[in-house]
């Protein structure tokens, strides 16, 4: 039985700080996927939402959030959690359904509004939480982790700040004509070493963003697609959400310490089995792969992805950025969208996003930051992959080929 | 006279030699650090193992630090800013012996310019900061050799 489903629609807000609610966006999210199928809302019979924790119980059960918004139709609704992953997992719960046959089209929505201010910590202390503590006893912040894998590059492979300098201008300049992208302007080397030390060696500049935004994603079967002359369409070839392994020796954000490794560090990291997951599901390799959007929560987390990704060696991400390799043009693009160096995180959408703008890189519809030159169709590419991790063991990667 | 108290119960010991404090499945032998609180439930971490009986297990004092790097705004509460202006400070990951990578402020007066990865350090305890019971205390890792002088030992 094949293990594929077309997708047959996507569509995004574009993103920023609109101070919107959140639902506006994924409303029309969902109703520019819905119009790029060419698929009624009332023909979708599942209804998938990506939580957000940060606007109250409309986004607890965003599922029925959203279709309540585009008025109920009677489809089946669900609401997925998986912190970074949201969008993914979502995707995955579609495609199952449809997979074993229960659901012909689903329509997948995530969105997220950043409430104006700062985000106010939950009040109360929870010596129990280690999100909390993580602040409490050590003032260990998101960019503190990010800065400790930044660092172990240098100390291990000779990356240089003008190494992580140069992904953000590589990533601006691909985000530059992104109508999604947040941040559409050129970047010099000089820009991000000039700003801010954020954590040592992380700039300012090295760091992104959190963002408004929505993406959607409407998936039918094979079958539903061939019927209603959708013809050749991008396919989700696999999906990986798989959770680390025991025992997990790289440090994890928010954790104050590894699992304990007696017999030393296992075979793989959590963030290669991520994606090894999603290859042997798809029984290809990273040798096929034309096109990959990563999560650039940092700079240098980009050169990390390269290689869990296995498109080159261990400590070799610095010669293919170096080469242009993963500039649009070269062997293999990495992040055409921009990145969340150009986006920002909008969490429940981010996964999405990533699929969205690999559907339009697929198709050649990326218009101003097309791949071509690759081995798909009139030069498009044929395969491309996501990653992304989030906190609490989630992360996922998907493979869409055409 | 002030008197000082680990900033959390049960994580790591004091005086000259002081340690972090693990569980220890009494099972399949495990570590897991921090140790549970005493009133949680502790399910052994290893899939292999239903255990859920520990017991706590001092660790090696000394490591080898797997990153670093620093505090140069300050962190949003519930850390407690102890000086006006912020004075940055160094973080650094250190693997132990034992097999676990344990996150931990870098000892007063050391930045990121004394660490390297692989550089060995030792656990000390110092004051995080002081509240209605006085002051309160937590692990950090300080640099067992200065760097520069290693050349000369
Ligand atoms: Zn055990």
């Amino acid at each position: 039985m094949s293990k594929q489903v077309a997708v047959a629609g996507v569509g995004m807000h574009p993103w920023g700080k609109w101070g919107r609610p959140f639902v506006e966006y994924g409303v029309h999210a969902a109703r520019a996927a819905l119009a790029d199928s060419g698929i009624a809302w009332s023909d979708v019979d599942f209804v998938v939402g990506g939580e957000t924790v940060r606007n109250g119980y409309a986004g607890y059960v965003a599922g029925s959030t959203f279709a309540s918004a585009l008025g109920w139709n009677g489809a089946r609704i669900a609401t997925s959690y998986a912190a970074c992953a949201t969008g993914a997992q979502a995707l995955d719960t579609a495609r199952a359904r449809i997979l074993a046959g229960m659901s012909e089209v689903a329509l997948v929505v995530g969105a997220d509004t950043t409430p104006k201010g700062f985000l106010a910590p939950n009040a109360g202390e929870r010596w129990t939480d280690p999100d909390w503590l993580r602040f409490r006893l050590l003032g260990m912040t998101n960019p503190a982790y990010f800065a400790l894998y930044a660092r172990r590059r240098m100390d291990l492979y000779g990356a240089t700040s003008e190494d992580f300098a140069q992904v953000k201008v590589k990533n601006a300049r691909h985000g530059l004509e992104n109508p999604y992208a947040r941040y559409r302007k050129e970047v010099a080397v000089a820009d991000v070493l000039g700003s801010a030390i954020v954590s040592d060696p992380l700039h300012l500049l090295d760091i992104c963003a959190t963002s408004d935004g929505a993406a959607a994603v409407v998936l039918t079967s094979l079958d539903y697609a061939r019927r209603h002359g959708l013809a050749d369409p991008v396919r989700v070839e696999a999906i990986s959400t798989v959770t680390p392994t025991f025992p997990n020796a790289v440090i994890d954000m928010p954790l104050l310490a590894t699992d304990h490794a007696a017999d030393g560090a296992p075979e793989r990291t959590f963030k290669e089995s991520l994606a090894l997951a999603a290859y042997e599901e798809a029984g290809i390799g990273p040798d096929d792969v034309d096109v990959a959007e990563v999560y650039d929560l940092s700079t240098a987390l980009e050169l990390d992805w390269i290689e869990d990704l296995g498109l080159c060696k261990r400590g070799e991400a610095e010669v293919l950025l170096r080469a242009g390799d993963t500039t649009i043009g070269g062997r293999i693009p990495v992040n055409p969208s921009g990145g969340l160096a150009c986006f920002g995180e909008a969490v429940p959408a981010q996964a999405l996003a990533q699929v969205c703008e690999l559907t339009w890189q697929l198709r050649g519809q990326a218009t101003g930051r097309q791949v071509d030159g690759a081995r798909g169709r009139d030069g498009h590419p044929r395969v491309g992959i996501t990653a992304n991790q989030g906190l609490f063991g989630h992360g996922s990667s998907v493979l869409l080929a055409r | 006279m002030t008197t000082s108290t680990p900033a959390v119960a049960g994580w790591f010991t004091t005086g000259d030699d002081p340690r972090l404090v693990a569980s220890r499945c009494t099972s399949c032998g495990t570590l897991a650090f921090p140790p549970p609180p005493p009133e949680a439930a502790s399910f052994c971490r290893n899939p292999a193992c239903d255990g859920d009986a520990h017991e706590p297990a001092e660790l090696s004092r000394v490591g080898r630090v797997w990153s670093y790097t620093d505090a140069q705004y300050q962190p949003p509460p519930p850390y407690v800013p102890t000086t006006d202006p912020f004075q940055p400070f160094a973080l650094a990951a250190v693997e132990l012996p034992e097999g676990l990578v344990v996150l931990g402020q870098v000892a007063d007066g050391y930045g990121v310019a004394d660490l390297a990865v692989g550089a060995e350090v030792e656990l000390v305890v110092e004051t995080l900061y002081t509240d209605d019971d006085g002051e309160r205390t937590i692990w950090r890792w300080k640099p067992v050799v200065e760097l520069g002088e290693e050349a000369d030992q």
